[in-house]
């Protein structure tokens, strides 16, 4: 078993390595744009080659890929704060931690401050939707489930197909017009700026239920389907042969089964939730992470992207082997030889 | 028998059928039989006449489509099928308890075996916990479960079959059930352990003083183990009596057929063709106008048999009945098997083996590697050598992890051997690949498979199928191509109209020839026939060998015939190799290897098949401290010697030329038992 | 599988409408009132449905429902390009992966768990904004996207059939590896891996929207329903319709994909 986890967790390790290595080529392979990016638009030409010549851009990528690893781990400086470089920007940790992920171009601060404002808002609407995500999704996927084939199954179904049909920026648009333009009740926007009329609450109330409602849909039918079929394995039936009572059929052998696979459907969710929601934060302006990402993106600002990239393959990796270790306790399969 | 009391099991009249989407068929029609306590009734049947659905109505459970047209099913004089929920729930275990066909998937993979049959006991004689623990481990120990507290613990996926089909037994007896229903308990077990399970089920039975029903189509298995059988054809009991009067005297002429579908092994008897039935079993929707099963019948009178209502269920004698129009006017027709001709000139050397080994890599990643270094694995193949001349069957016999797939496997090419030779017309081909080997040595080789489900495949027609097994043989052109599948499906005895049918609409001994006529479109000099019967039924079986023998016969290929069937191989086989966990036990002609002196594990497998007697002894486990090494036979073996049989890889005695035995005990020793 | 369409409503309803779809977008220069493009500066902006332009016009004098079949055209030329170029890429790399075994399934698989940790929308987001968007960069992103995920299922697919009998009986005829792949395996890997592409195809109509509402679609002026959610947002409180009549749009061959992918695993 113990071997097993400790070969998984060195994929993972080498997956983080090899993604970081491909997020770094992505942005940063070609030293003139790196340059041009960090001076903007109305850089000329001359003052690109001189910042890509202090900034030791014309050296092997490779190497500046380990250079980029050791400032991460702290062991070299970041060239960018340096004073001769000229940038003017300044890291009161210094220039040398755990952790530099260098500054961001857009907001001319470090990167580990500007992502430390915004992970506390992701985690807090993750939180509030998975607590609201699970009990409904299992709620109804196992209900459903149990009770497959009759009208309440076949309207929940239906329902719940068109709702995953419906894109999050849809059901966005939708719920906004009932409950903000129409009836007033909850606020447009979603800024969680302190002192705003609209309390902290009432503003998260809409990102929740789009993101509630996108993710609950799909794995309701998951569950579902996933109770329907363990429902048809043989020993479902021996068991109801045994004389078992109901309940002990349906919890202690249909359930035990059917729900082991969906729990890591509800880790990708967390997954998703942390890493992935650009849309409802772009809707409701949220300050999350997802929006930081799409604002870096179209702004070029490089060592933002690396650093938000860095922290979603992170979370992607963890999700995966925390669903390892899930599947593990859940199914002896795999747990003993 | 006393008609008043009411019988532990009376089924009367009992008519199901299912609704699909073809329209219904009537899948058990007008069932009735009796089954007082004490008794073990055999219920006898192939594949589609009705057994598993009569095994289900007995604990009241219909398939979803299915319903009771008529009938009753009355345990102890309650209708079964008439319960309501809560009354059923109280009748299945005390009531009626049912041990399933394939034990591994009857149980529940999540929770442990303990906590599995715990589950039995709370629901029906709930106690305090360490008295259920008390009685689980007693009732493992009446099933002969060696060591039983360690596998309260384990799950289901770290106990073997044998196993797990007797915790299951044990598990639906801890209810005390009045009536225990066992469909197809044995099935994909191995014969050493499927005779141990049977033998154990009829000794429960008379402790237990239960009704037992036994169904199988292994006929075999139940003469052993019934007192009285049915025989059940196309829904309806056929026949039905003592199991000693049905067999030795039976009185239908399914049943008839049946039996003479049997292999048996009888000293002396040469080789012969097998007995066959034609046709295949009807699918009624309505009751036929007459005999169910006129259409292959060998005694029909169209008079009598066709078109003349139902036939009733008639006496035979005390305690036997059959359904049969011409009951009395039938006379036995001697079994009609063209003796094969003895003295055939055995030709040119076509295989040889030479001490071939095949050991696996460990399996795992590279973690897992580092962490098992020094650990050998169970080589599959030890130094295995035989010899296969033109015209001769040579079958391998062994059970699972005997290592006769796997020799298979690398005679073909799809596996290479870790040292050793395989010599094909004197070229070694052992480390050959298939795309590697040239075209005539992939000719000479051809392998037919076990399973017909899986052997053919599901997306292309008959006619593609064999095309592209042709085309191999170099560019064919459309015209000439149709006539080389008709030519090749004719050899197999399958009409020309086969070639535009797909695989799913063939029953599964047409599916069997056409993976024959597949092995054919190479023209073999070898045919690697894998259990290419073990999955059919008995009365198909007899037709696919008897294609084998005329294969073999008209081409004057060999055959390499690989089976667990004891009876199989004597009927059909001119030398026979013995495997054991990869190593060749006893090798010889078929008449040395299936008379005295015998391999100790040879007697066992013959034992199991009921041919000859085996030593009884009790199995002591090894003993401890030993280093790797000795015979692979030693755990199981009950003639053992010694330490040395653990101790000393047993040396290879020519008892006489052609027949050599791998064991410690000397040949006189061998002989006979005391 | 062409015979199981027919036999399941739900499936039938789903192929349906897809083809409705299909037909409005072959047929849009014909059917289409007015050109998608044309814009009216004689003040008929922002009109309520009427009987000269049955659903209104946008801010600029466009109409709306031209624009609407049109989008249907842009719809039907991305979504099949980009999620065939998907599955192409995709079976080719498990199957090879999966037949081959040994190293070459051992880089494929670990390049394709890489690619898997990515989320999605990152990778769109990151790619269309350094290289630009346009329709070869959207197949380009969704290929990378979904060709692993494709990637895996094909590889599971082919592992397990690989080890059926007729495969077997295939490799011991001497059969070339890349004809076993393509005739015998592939054929009966069909089922899940249908079911997978009207799914995914549901998802990449989902993305479009998505990738227009967040401005990185087809760049304007090209008719794209998600762009004409964005761009008619603002106007949710007084002529609501305008945003949400592309959304219904949308939702419908979504649906219709679910439908057919539902209809088709049974």
């Amino acid at each position: 078993m113990t071997g097993f986890l400790a070969q998984r967790l060195l994929q993972y390790i080498l997956t983080l390595i090899a993604g970081s290595f491909a997020v770094f080529v992505a942005t940063e392979f070609s030293p003139g744009t790196v340059s041009s990016k960090i001076l903007g638009p109305y850089a000329v030409q001359s003052q690109v080659d001189s910042l890509s010549a202090r900034l030791r851009l014309d050296d092997p990528l490779i190497e500046r890929y380990g250079r980029w690893l050791t400032t991460l781990a702290g062991l070299t400086d970041n060239p960018m704060a340096a004073k001769e470089v000229g940038l003017g920007l300044s890291d009161p940790r210094g220039t040398r931690y755990v952790g530099n992920l260098g500054f961001s171009l857009m907001l001319k601060e470090p990167v580990i401050d500007v992502l430390a404002d915004r992970i506390g808002y992701t985690i807090l609407l993750t939180v509030c939707s998975i607590a609201l995500i699970v009990p409904i999704a299992f709620g109804i996927g196992v209900w459903c489930g149990l009770k497959a084939g009759s009208l309440l199954d076949r309207v929940l179904s239906t329902l719940m197909a068109v709702l995953t049909a419906l894109p999050e920026f849809a059901f966005a648009v939708g719920l906004t017009l009932v409950f903000v333009i129409w009836l007033g009740w909850l606020p447009g926007t979603s800024m969680m700026l302190p002192g705003d009329k609209w309390g902290m609450v009432s503003q998260l109330v809409m990102p929740t239920a789009v993101l509630v409602v996108a993710s609950a849909t799909y794995v309701a039918r998951i569950v579902r389907a996933s109770v329907v079929e363990t429902r048809k394995r043989p020993f479902v039936r021996a068991a109801e042969l045994k004389g078992l009572p109901p309940r002990v059929v349906v919890v202690q052998h249909v359930l035990r089964n059917a729900l082991i696979a969906p729990v890591t459907v509800i880790l990708l969710q967390v997954n998703w939730l942390l890493t992935g929601v650009v849309v409802v934060e772009s809707i409701f302006a949220y300050p999350g992470v997802g929006s930081l990402l799409l604002q870096a993106a179209l702004f070029g600002d490089i060592y933002l992207v690396q650093a938000l990239t860095l922290m979603a393959l992170t979370v992607a990796v963890g999700t995966q082997f925390l669903g390892d270790l899930c599947y593990m306790a859940l199914d002896p399969r795999i747990r003993v030889a | 028998m006393s008609t008043n009391a009411a019988a532990a099991v009376q089924i009367e009249g009992l008519t199901i059928a299912y609704q699909a989407a073809g329209g219904s068929t009537l899948a058990v029609r007008g069932l009735s039989l009796r089954v007082e306590r004490g008794e073990t009734f055999g219920l006898v049947g192939e594949s589609g006449c009705g057994k598993s659905t009569a095994a289900l109505a007995l604990l009241g459970y219909l398939a979803p489509g299915a319903h009771r047209i008529a009938g009753a099913v009355r345990l102890q004089g309650e209708d079964i099928l008439q319960a309501s929920p809560e009354r059923l729930r109280a009748l299945r275990g005390p009531g009626v308890a049912m041990v399933h066909q394939d034990p591994v998937g009857a149980l529940n993979p999540v929770l442990t075996l303990g906590e599995q049959l715990l589950e039995t006991l709370r629901c029906h004689r709930p106690q305090g916990y360490a008295g259920m623990r008390a009685e689980l481990l007693q009732m493992l120990g009446r099933v002969a479960l060696p060591e039983p507290a360690s596998f309260l613990a384990r799950y289901p996926h770290q106990a073997s079959g044998g196993q797990l089909q007797r915790i299951a037994i044990a598990m639906a007896l801890l209810a005390r059930p009045r009536v225990l229903v066992l469909d197809e308990p044995t099935t994909g077990l191995d014969v050493t352990v499927e005779a141990e399970v049977a033998q154990l089920v009829a000794d429960l039975a008379r402790d237990f003083d239960m009704a037992v029903i036994y169904i199988s189509h292994n006929l075999g298995l139940i003469r052993r183990v019934c007192g009285r059988i049915g025989v059940m054809y196309a829904g309806e009991l056929v026949e039905q009596g003592l199991a000693a009067t049905v067999f030795g005297a039976p009185a239908h002429p399914y049943t008839m057929a049946l039996l003479a579908c049997l292999p048996h092994i009888a000293p002396g008897q040469p080789p012969a063709r097998l007995a066959t039935i034609a046709g295949r079993v009807p699918k009624l929707d309505k009751e036929p106008d007459g005999c169910s099963y006129a259409p292959r019948c060998a005694f029909v009178r169209d008079q009598v048999c066709v078109h003349s209502g139902a036939i009733v269920m008639a006496p035979v004698a005390a305690e036997h009945a059959a359904r049969c129009a011409r009951l009395g006017m039938l006379h036995q027709a001697a079994p009609d098997h063209s003796a094969v001709a003895v003295d055939r000139t055995v030709g040119a050397l076509r295989l040889s083996l030479q001490s071939v080994w095949k050991r696996y890599a460990t399996a795992g990643g590279l973690l897992a590697r580092l962490g098992r270094q020094g650990a050998l694995a169970t080589p599959a193949a030890a130094e295995v050598s035989f010899d296969v001349r033109a015209g001769e069957i040579v079958a391998l016999v062994g059970e699972s992890g005997s290592g006769k797939s796997t020799l298979a496997r690398l005679v073909a090419g799809l596996e290479q051997v870790t040292s050793g030779q395989v010599l094909v017309d004197a070229v070694d081909v052992g480390g050959l690949r298939p795309r590697q080997r040239s075209d005539q040595q992939l000719a000479a080789v051809q392998l037919v498979f076990q399973n017909p489900d899986r052997t053919l495949n599901p997306s292309h027609r008959v006619g593609r199928i064999l095309a592209r097994a042709l085309r191999r043989g170099g560019r064919i052109d459309e015209r000439s191509m149709r006539d080389r599948v008709s030519a090749l499906l004719s050899q197999v005895q399958l009409p020309p109209e086969t070639a535009t049918q797909w695989p799913h609409a063939l029953s599964g001994g047409q599916r069997q020839r056409v993976a024959i006529a597949r092995a054919l479109a190479g023209k073999p000099q070898l045919v690697l026939a894998d259990e290419p019967v073990s999955a059919l039924d008995v009365s198909v079986q007899g037709a696919i060998i008897n294609l084998l023998l005329d294969v073999r016969d008209n081409t004057g290929a060999a055959i390499l015939f690989i089976s667990h069937d004891l009876a199989l191989v004597h009927a059909i086989a001119d030398r026979v190799v013995v495997l054991r966990r990869g190593k060749v036990m006893e090798a010889g002609s078929r008449a040395a290897v299936f008379a005295p002196p015998y391999h100790p594990y040879t007697r066992t497998l013959l034992a199991a098949a009921g041919a000859a007697k085996d030593v009884s002894h009790v199995l002591e486990p090894a003993p401890p401290g030993l280093p790797p090494g000795g015979c692979l036979h030693v755990d199981q073996c009950r003639q053992r010697i010694g330490p040395i049989c653990w101790q000393q890889a047993p040396p290879e005695r020519e008892v006489v030329p052609g027949h050599r035995i791998t064991c410690h005990r000397a040949t006189a020793e061998l002989m006979d038992v005391p | 599988m062409l015979r199981g369409v027919g036999e399941r409503p739900l499936a039938a309803t789903g192929a349906t409408i897809l083809l409705l779809w299909a037909c409005i977008a072959l047929a849009a220069p014909w059917i289409a009132p007015y050109d998608p493009l044309a814009l009216d500066f004689s003040g008929a902006i922002n009109h309520a449905p009427s009987a000269k332009h049955w659903l209104g016009t946008d801010s600029l004098g466009r109409d709306l429902l031209s624009r609407i079949i049109f989008g249907a055209r842009t719809l039907f030329a991305v979504v099949p390009l980009a999620v065939g170029s998907a599955f192409v890429v995709g079976i080719a790399l498990g199957a090879i992966a999966a037949y081959s075994g040994g190293l070459i399934d051992q880089v494929v698989s670990r390049a394709s768990d890489v690619m898997l940790a990515f989320p999605a929308l990152i990778i769109y987001v990151i790619l269309l904004t350094s290289l630009g968007p346009s329709l070869i960069n959207i197949v380009i992103a969704v290929t990378l996207a979904y060709a692993p995920g494709v990637g895996r299922l094909a590889r599971g697919q082919v592992l397990a059939i690989k080890e059926l009998d007729y495969v077997k009986a295939a490799q011991a005829r001497g059969d070339h590896p890349l004809s076993i792949i393509v005739f015998e395996i592939l054929p009966n890997a069909r089922g899940p891996l249908v079911v997978d592409l009207s799914l995914r195809a549901g998802y990449t109509v989902i993305l479009t929207g998505t990738l227009g509402f967040l401005g990185l679609g087809l760049p304007p002026p090209t008719p794209d329903w998600g762009a004409m959610v964005v761009e008619n947002t603002q106007l949710l409180s007084s002529h609501w319709h305008m945003a949400v009549v592309p959304c219904l749009a949308i939702v419908s061959v979504v649906v219709a994909c679910n439908f057919l992918a539902d209809g088709l695993r049974d």
